[in-house]
């Protein structure tokens, strides 16, 4: 049977440039579709009826959504090549455990310090700046969270990078000034090939960003 | 080695429940401790420094934090009694419920809970929303898990129990019987299930704890504004 697969995507979205790096470790070919997310298509509403978001893999006509749950499916059917999760239950279970965190913590102190201003940005900036440190401490000396290799927690926490511009432009601050280690870590990720391949352009994310700023009477 | 397993939990929390259960259901030998949260322990705080929450699993010395990772640890540790399948499309599913449950169930019923007026009014409507999802994924099936009991069961379960509580306390049904009949039909046969059914809290002293829990909103809302 052909290997059919499609991902329902929007380019700036840190949740779909995590998927497009995990099929990108694993070789694996897929459609790509961009969805308008003002006029979402009938296959995305189909497909995700729940929650009607992106990201959403269709492998063989089966929707698989939330992307947590997809890397982890892509890591399973496409197993012989480029392990995402550690093979140890131990390490499984640490790895699950970062992926978490940065899914609670890190986009909605993030979105406050480009949607906020004043007081409420200043204290999404310091809350930012918190998980950044905490993330900075469980990677320790190691060159990626996954240990000697790039993997699940890795790709799940790159693709933010791609909105920092935007971030530190927007309130006012420098990310390398305050966590060096951490955009140490950045720059060993994109020397990949499938990481820097799947990243946007940060200008381009500001661009869209300000249009979007504009229009909730933030600029 | 012994092999050594411990589980932090609290006598009502929903989220140590389900590690409870899922320790019960492989016949792990374990013990617990009951946290008090309002004076929390050393071990606690040393075994989840980012939360400082219940539970949180201690194997030979090693801690995992967060319910549904605990139960996907333990899941992958004891092999006996799998919680989830084998078919990789399937346990992506399965994912997919136990964290629509959190995400979205447990939400939902919980603002319907601690709102008044108007506004409970619109948070109930959104709860029952989000609750036909469930029936909808009910049909045909006994359980979330198929035919036994599976990884969305355990992190949907505190509904069997906990919906009564709230249901009590607020005065309000939200999982009537005609508009729910398999979600209702799967509350009472996950609640009797055997080591489930041995498990609950005391009713009682759930609702006084919950009730105790919305005193302050039911406050705030009164206030003149």
């Amino acid at each position: 049977m052909a290997n059919e697969v499609v991902l329902l995507d929007f380019w700036p979205s840190m949740f779909g440039i995590r998927v497009r790096i995990a099929l990108a470790e694993k070789g694996v070919k897929y459609e790509y579709k961009e969805e308008d997310l003002k006029n979402k298509s009938p296959l995305l509403l189909q497909m995700n009826p729940v929650h009607k978001k992106i990201p959403v893999l269709i492998h063989n006509g089966r929707p698989f959504c939330e992307s947590p749950i997809i890397v982890q499916y892509i890591d399973e059917v496409w197993k012989d090549k480029a392990p995402l999760l550690p093979s140890d239950p131990y390490q499984r279970a640490q790895a699950r455990f970062w992926v978490d965190f940065i899914d609670k913590k890190m986009y909605d102190s993030l979105r406050k310090t480009w949607t906020t201003k004043g007081e409420e940005q200043e204290a999404a900036k310091k809350e930012f700046f918190e998980v950044l440190k905490t993330l900075e401490g469980q990677l320790g000396d190691k060159p990626f969270f996954g240990g000697d290799n790039f993997g699940y927690v890795d790709l799940s926490l790159i693709p933010f990078y791609c909105w920092f511009y935007t971030y530190e432009t927007c309130g006012k601050f420098n990310v390398e000034a305050e966590c060096p280690k951490f955009i140490a870590w950045v720059k060993r990720c994109l020397q990949r090939e499938t990481v820097a391949k799947a990243l946007p352009d940060g200008k381009k994310v500001f661009e869209f960003v300000s249009a979007m700023r504009t229009n909730l009477g933030l600029e | 080695m012994a092999e050594e397993v411990k589980l932090l939990k609290t006598w009502s929390s929903p989220f140590g429940l389900r590690a409870f259960w899922i320790l019960k259901l492989k016949g792990v030998q374990f013990d617990f401790i009951d946290e008090d949260l309002s004076n929390k322990s050393p071990l606690l705080l040393q075994s989840n420094p980012v939360y400082k929450k219940v539970p949180v699993l201690i194997h030979n010395g090693k801690p995992i934090s967060e319910s549904l990772v605990i139960l996907e640890y333990v899941d992958e540790t004891w092999k006996q009694n799998p919680l989830l399948p084998e078919d990789p499309y399937e346990r992506a599913r399965a994912r997919f419920w136990a964290k629509f449950g959190d995400d979205k169930v447990l939400a939902s019923i919980w603002n319907a809970f601690i709102k008044q007026g108007k506004e409970q009014e619109e948070a109930i409507g959104l709860a029952i929303e989000t609750l036909k999802f469930l029936e909808e994924e009910l049909k045909g099936k006994r359980f979330f898990g198929g035919e036994k009991i599976g990884l969305p069961d355990l992190a949907l379960g505190w509904l069997a129990n906990l919906i009564g509580v709230f249901e009590e306390v607020i005065g309000v049904k939200l999982i009537e019987k005609e508009r729910f009949p398999l979600l209702s039909a799967w509350m009472q046969e996950f609640a009797e299930a055997p080591v489930i059914k041995e498990s609950w809290p005391p009713h009682e002293k759930l609702v006084t704890k919950f009730r105790a829990m919305r005193e302050p909103y039911v406050a705030a809302a009164a206030q003149p504004k």
